[in-house]
């Protein structure tokens, strides 16, 4: 029998010839030449224009009337100063709540995704109160929840509830957010091709060594972009647990604006909101360029 | 010969409205090599996703072994054990490394050590001209490689019958003879194989049997000889001068 008349040459890549001698051609030079100078233009005409645009921005806020009010109600660098620590205070409770509710909505989400995608009988009532659960959720504002757990959970005076304002706000984000990452894992657990499914199946894993360790880690990788998305919205959205009262950065500038009746501590806010979800959007791109450019590689095998 | 290894009988399966195999009948023995043949849409494909359970018959009855696959109180996962298939897609796990692909089954499903699983996957993977390949992803391998890793996968578990789904299909041509050597030796260890090939020159050479199978339906079904040198059915003469590439206006063969 003689199949390996076909067979391709392996080990190719040692037998290239030695490249000592290649020198580019003029022509190659030249071009090379070329192209470095006009990378050299656009970076000069980008930048110009760039400066004009924001000569331009700047003129125009600067010799509108209100320009003067502005910049003492928003612009006042003492105030600024002096609101910075009880602001970064009340930031580092911004951070604890995202870092809380992030691991709980990650474990809530998982846990509706799951249920409403296996196909056991038993689960039946499970699967209802998880689809009930997220149909209800995704479709109440995020604010009008925070009230409703802030004042409505209290109010019902059963033996534990939490009263801290900021548990009961943390309470009302993992329910507002676990809906939402619920249905991006179960997007991610039905994006996994069924033929992975029938080849698990074929070698004996069961329903849920399949899902364990062929479905679920392929689906994770697959939405780990969108759920870095939702949790960039989440830490912004830690804010809105200022309307229950704890002193987290928005509350704290809320005082500090009330009390000398400047806006500058809101915009030290924005500020430190901003440092955080800066660099997370920043990672969250390269995460997804990365998974676009795995996805271009598998399906162009 | 006694009892067959796999025994199918009046086999149905229909999709909607659509009938895709209609009353086969098929037998395999132990160390035998069995090739399907026919057309695209013929229903060689079906077949062995039945065999395999992974879709549900219709009417007829599967048994391997003694045991009736197609009985809905079957422990479906107990009975794969036994059998192990191949797909045309390769279908690696991707977040996998090809020694995770190939150990998953043993360790998970049959309980197998990990340092002992590992060392049956690495003589595996030697075997096949993988050695070094362990460690990979998937993606990191050409079409071919991941072909042999895929089988490996099957083997590891030690399966009585392998399934092998039109297996050199979706690779390069250059990269077919690497997959079907795997298969040939595959043979001469003893291994009982029903493989759906449309790799004629093959199927002549290393299958026992070669079925030909036209509209869901098994037409003609022989040794390799017979079915390629003197074929008696109109239906398989004509495919074979089709996929064989000879002339012949009265369909004969010449070979």
């Amino acid at each position: 029998m003689d199949f390996t008349k076909t067979r391709a040459p392996h080990g190719a890549a040692g037998t290239a010839p030695a490249d000592d001698a290649y020198r580019p051609s003029e022509r190659e030079v030249e071009r090379r030449r070329f192209r470095r100078a006009r990378k050299r233009r656009h970076t000069w005409i980008s930048a110009v224009c760039t400066l004009l645009f924001l000569v331009a921005v700047a003129a125009g806020a600067l010799s509108s009337p209100g320009w003067e009010r502005v910049d003492s109600l928003f612009l006042d660098g003492t105030e600024l100063r002096e609101a910075f620590p009880d602001l970064l205070h009340g930031f580092w409770l911004n951070i604890r709540m995202f870092v809380i509710a992030e691991v709980l909505i990650l474990l809530l989400g998982l846990l509706t995704a799951l249920v409403r995608v296996t196909r056991a009988p038993g689960l039946q009532p499970l699967r209802l109160a998880a689809t009930l659960y997220v149909d209800v959720f995704r479709g109440i504002p995020t604010l009008l929840l925070v009230f409703l757990v802030g004042f409505g959970l209290p109010a019902l005076q059963l033996q534990g509830t939490p009263s801290e304002p900021w548990v009961l706000g943390v309470i009302a984000l993992v329910l507002s957010y676990g809906a939402y990452v619920g249905e991006v894992l179960r997007a991610g657990l039905n994006s996994v091709h069924p033929s992975q499914r029938s080849a698990a199946r074929a070698l004996g894993l069961s329903e849920r060594q399949t899902l364990r360790h062929v479905v679920l880690p392929q689906a994770v990788r697959n939405v780990v972009p969108p759920l870095l998305n939702d949790f960039i919205a989440l830490q912004k959205d830690t804010a809105l647990v200022a309307v229950l009262g704890p002193l987290e950065a928005l509350r704290q500038a809320q005082i500090k604006a009330d009390y000398d009746f400047n806006y500058t501590p809101y915009l030290g806010a924005a500020l430190l909101f901003i440092a955080v979800t800066i660099p997370l959007t920043r990672f969250a791109d390269r995460l997804q360029r990365r998974a676009a450019q795995r996805t271009w590689a598998e399906a162009g095998r | 010969m006694s009892e067959p290894l796999l025994r199918v009988r009046g086999l149905r399966k229909q999709y909607g409205p659509r009938v895709v195999l209609r009353s086969i009948d098929l037998d395999v023995s132990e160390h035998q090599v069995v090739c399907l043949i026919g057309g695209s849409g013929s229903g060689k494909s079906t077949l062995l996703r039945c065999v395999d359970m992974l879709d549900v018959v219709d009417d007829g009855t599967i048994h391997l072994a003694g045991i009736e696959l197609t009985d809905p109180r079957l422990d479906t996962d107990a009975a794969r054990k036994r059998i192990g298939i191949v797909f045309q897609a390769y279908n690696l796990f991707p977040h996998l490394s090809v020694l995770d692909n190939i150990t998953l089954a043993p360790r998970r499903v049959h309980g197998v050590p990990r340092k002992q699983a590992e060392e049956t996957a690495r003589e595996l993977l030697a075997r096949f001209g993988l050695a070094d390949k362990a460690r990979e992803h998937p993606d990191r391998l050409s079409g071919g490689q991941q072909q042999r890793a895929a089988i490996a996968r099957a083997l590891a578990t030690e399966p009585d019958l392998l399934l092998f789904d039109e297996i050199t299909s979706a690779l390069d041509p250059e990269l077919v003879g690497e997959v079907l050597d795997v298969v040939a030796d595959l043979k001469r260890r003893g291994l009982t194989i029903l493989m759906a090939t449309h790799e004629m020159d093959f199927a002549r050479q290393v299958a026992d049997q070669v079925c030909f199978l036209e509209n869901g339906v098994i037409v003609e079904q022989g040794t390799a000889e017979q079915v390629f040198t003197a074929p008696r059915e109109q239906a398989t003469r004509r495919f074979l001068s089709r996929v064989l590439d000879l002339p012949g206006r009265d369909g004969t063969v010449v070979v």
